[in-house]
């Protein structure tokens, strides 16, 4: 099977984001495009969907700067004197998705502006001995 | 579509006390204690063989207390075996959707008579389990892992907010203020205390242990200060609501036999409920809830009121932007319009519409799922002028709403109730 056969599940788009590579769905009837994947177009309720590359650039919709975080940030070594940056980036593509902001001053939150031009930046994250990769952003 | 077959009406309503209670109350402790309130509230009286269903709201008594299938435990506690008795989950609008259904399943004339229940004991967990066990009415699978807390997805909402229509923080300040000003009011309330209050006691015990006294003018200075440390930039501590143990009773009857409890039953008007999807990064709209909207709609239209003949509310503070983006969703105000409005005492207790006379989810505090049937507790007072202390608004409420969101605003149930 290759890359663009694979089948629109969380684990696949998983796969490709754990091996640096930003990928959605293009529904081929509407044009619609979904980041994480989706096998089901919602917009026209068509199955006839692709594989696409995502250029990884987009701009700050939301953001906050977390002093009391998840434990896996915690885990991460984030805390009160080093808070982290979630986001809510608008790809260029259209869809929207979450991701932690890098590259930002945290614990500045004021000079964070929304509109800001940014690109993907995959986080290789360690924790208990093993790599992560996860999907990150910063300003372009 | 979008009628009730019959006049449903609320013939009882009462809560345990709200607070920091387990482990001296859990939750079946709770109920027993919110279902005496209840009793006690209705006028002629009502005894388990009248109550036909038992309909409960909890979040997750799985996380918070290791115990599934509440339905048949609290039905049991208060009497109702072998009736039937189901637990409702829809994360902080849990109650608000067993009220709901409860209201469709007596309408359809299954049942005359049914107690809903609003439960959660959320002090087992430590704080940090508590936020994590909230973390799962978020998207788990793509914005816990991009570090998503949440008071972080209220505080993301509260960005776009600000960025599109220059809310302030203070603006969202005022209304801890105001909601902590009514809390002092109601004597089931978790914290019974002004922010001036805790700014006053904040220097008293500075005084007492000889430090320098900060230069606070007032609240907001307090609130500015690290007497009230970040959580989730915007939103500082004193934005969020409060964990909280308690519960909440609900007595719905249909038309033909809620003059047998009361000569002053209060109608429900309205009820609607919309969804919006579970990550707020796959909605259209980051500065208000879709769920609202919806919800809102369908219960103007069912009941034939507009935003302008609801005279009080319950909103789901359960952050202070949370209050500030319902004015807005309700339709109480245009989008932008809410916070000069708050500025300006309009939703204060004396305000032209006054919000969260109860203290709200962050006075009177959150346990939850018990949440939406604690609204409709304040509602029923309020509309039958036995609010206690100093807090009954000082005008005749013939038209009241109630608004129940879940998790980062997935889940909305909105009433509207009538004289
Ligand atoms: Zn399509």
């Amino acid at each position: 099977m290759t890359e663009t056969e694979k089948e629109f599940t969380i684990q696949n788009y998983l796969e490709f984001i754990q091996n640096k590579k930003l990928m959605g769905s293009k529904c081929k009837d509407c044009g619609k495009m979904y980041v994480p994947v989706r096998k089901l177009c919602i917009a026209c309720n068509s199955l006839n969907m692709e594989w696409v590359p995502l250029s990884g650039k987009g701009e700050l919709a939301a953001f906050t700067s977390i002093t009391v975080g998840t434990p896996y940030f915690i885990e991460l070594g984030y805390d009160r004197n080093r808070p982290y940056c979630f986001s809510v980036i608008k790809l260029e593509e259209g869809p929207m998705v979450s991701a932690q902001l890098v590259g930002v001053d945290a614990s500045k939150p004021d000079t964070i502006k929304i509109g800001m031009p940014l690109k993907v930046k995959f986080l290789e994250n360690e924790l208990k001995g093993e790599t992560k990769t996860d999907l990150g952003f910063e300003p372009a | 579509m979008g009628k009730l077959s019959k006049r449903v009406a609320i013939v009882g309503a009462g809560m345990s006390q709200f607070g920091r209670l387990y482990p001296l109350k859990r939750n079946p402790d709770l109920w027993v204690d919110a279902w005496i309130d209840a009793v006690k509230s209705v006028d002629n009286g009502i005894e388990p063989k009248d109550v036909d269903a038992c309909y409960v709201g909890n979040y997750s008594s799985d996380l918070f207390n290791h115990q599934g299938h509440l339905g048949p435990q609290m039905a049991n506690l208060v009497g109702l075996t072998p009736k039937p008795a189901s637990r409702f989950e829809g994360a902080c609008a849990s109650s608000g959707i067993a009220l709901r259904q409860a209201i469709i399943a007596v309408a359809s004339g299954i049942h005359d008579v049914i107690a809903v229940a609003g439960v959660e004991c959320m002090n087992e967990l430590p704080t940090s389990l508590v936020t994590d066990a909230l973390a799962t009415a978020s998207d788990a699978l793509f914005e816990y892992p991009a570090g998503a807390t949440f008071p972080g997805l209220y505080a993301t909402v509260a960005t776009a907010h600000f960025h599109k229509y220059g809310t302030t923080s203070e603006d969202l300040m005022r209304i801890g203020i105001k909601n902590h000003e009514n809390g002092v009011e109601n004597p089931f309330a978790q914290m019974q205390r002004s922010i001036a209050q805790m700014m006053q006691r904040k220097l008293k015990k500075l005084e007492e242990q000889g430090k320098e006294l900060p230069d606070w003018k007032d609240e907001f200075d307090y609130l500015k200060s690290a007497s009230n440390p970040m959580i989730a930039y915007p939103l500082r501590l004193f934005d969020c609501s409060l964990v909280t143990d308690g519960a909440a009773c609900v007595f719905i009857a249909a038309e033909e036999v809620a003059k047998n409890y009361t000569d002053t039953p209060i109608w429900i008007a309205g009820t609607g409920q919309g969804s919006a999807a579970l990550s707020i990064h796959d909605r259209d709209d980051l500065t208000g809830f879709i769920a609202t909207r919806e919800a809102a709609r369908q219960a103007y239209e069912m009941s034939g009121y507009g935003p302008k003949d609801i005279q009080i509310a319950e909103l789901h503070d359960c952050f202070t932007i949370a209050e500030l983006v319902a004015l807005e969703d309700l339709g109480f105000y245009e989008k932008g319009k809410a916070a000069q409005a708050v500025k300006e005492g309009e939703t204060k207790r004396d305000g032209a519409r006054p919000i969260n006379t109860s203290g709200g989810l962050k006075s009177k505090g959150h346990p939850v799922g018990a949440t939406g049937a604690a609204q409709a507790v304040e509602i029923f007072k309020q509309m039958r002028g036995r609010a206690e202390r100093n807090r009954q608004v000082k005008f005749e409420v013939e038209r009241a709403l109630t608004h129940n969101l879940g998790g980062s605003g997935a889940t909305c149930v909105v009433t509207i109730y009538e004289k």
